[in-house]
């Protein structure tokens, strides 16, 4: 109970921010009056749904989170250079594959972020989720290396798990 | 010539730098499109667009709009693009596998027309 009222917290505070900062409306009494009834409205039914836990108000980890992403914008943007050089070469010369990439650890949060990590570094996407791993497309040979899959595998657990993941 | 005139130029010169080699990156996209053989291979270069192309755009044009609530604005709209995006191109792309459109997988290397008066 006391982990849900902490969670409530930052939600509330989470959403009162970026309200402000959406509409920009510091102190305009009926508007600003508006928004904290809209963000209590909002809490209001994210808990009569029962849907505010550590999955649903990820924003304790986001120091983890933020420094994969910075990793995975450089994987992001090496990809990309080499999908645009085979996707523009005068010889177009590719070799799409399918590859199976296996997930056994990790909670659902680690999942979801491994399969939208790979989703989103062109080259490859996620086709299926399945039981024990993911169904994966490649636009060519050289991007279904397994070794690297599981390299990212391993740092979006460490990302959404922490360290013990 | 006082120091806030160069950082003004600074600023402007990196981000209209940053907004072309965004503008490249969308073409390289949009050529990729067209290029690549099947719907699977299209999608990734569909990729390109959603992920440097217009995250570059955005950065381009944070720098553009100075320290205001616009470049929170347009750093929270880079951030959504960042997580929806890889969702609706997964949706797409298990929605045709579902359906049963099955992938080429076998090495494609169209010969060029030089090649033989004209068949591709």
């Amino acid at each position: 109970m006391g982990r849900r009222l902490l969670y409530g917290v930052i939600l509330t505070l989470v959403l009162a921010i970026v309200w402000l900062l959406l509409s920009g409306m510091w102190w305009h009494g009926i508007i600003t009056g508006l928004g904290v009834a809209s963000v209590i409205m909002s809490i209001y039914m994210a808990a009569r749904f029962g849907v505010i836990d550590g999955e649903t108000v990820p924003f304790t980890n986001l120091v983890r989170f933020g420094s994969y992403w910075g990793w995975l914008g450089g994987e992001i943007f090496k990809a990309n250079i080499d999908v645009v050089k085979l996707s523009l070469a005068p010889d177009l010369n590719i070799k799409p594959v399918m590859t199976r990439v296996g997930v056994t650890e990790g909670s659902d949060l680690a999942k979801t972020t491994f399969a939208n990590s790979i989703t989103l570094t062109p080259g490859t996407v996620t086709v299926e989720v399945e039981e024990g791993g993911f169904l994966i497309h490649a636009l060519d040979e050289s991007f279904a290396d397994q070794e690297a899959f599981i390299d990212m595998g391993k740092r979006a657990t460490r990302a959404a798990d922490g360290e013990a993941g | 010539m006082d120091i806030a005139f160069f950082i003004e130029l600074g600023l402007d010169i990196a981000s209209a730098a940053l907004m072309l080699t965004g503008a490249v990156f969308l073409m390289a996209g949009a050529l990729g499109m067209l290029r690549l053989p099947d719907f699977y291979t299209r999608m990734h270069a569909a990729g390109v667009t959603d992920t440097l192309g217009a995250e570059l755009i955005i950065i381009g044009l944070m720098l553009q709009s100075g320290w205001s609530l616009v470049t929170v604005k347009l750093a929270l709209l880079g951030l959504f693009i960042f997580l929806t995006s890889p969702t609706a191109t997964h949706a797409t792309a298990n929605a045709a596998y579902k359906s049963g459109l099955k992938p080429l997988l076998q090495r494609f290397r169209p010969r060029s027309p030089d090649d033989n008066g004209g068949a591709s």
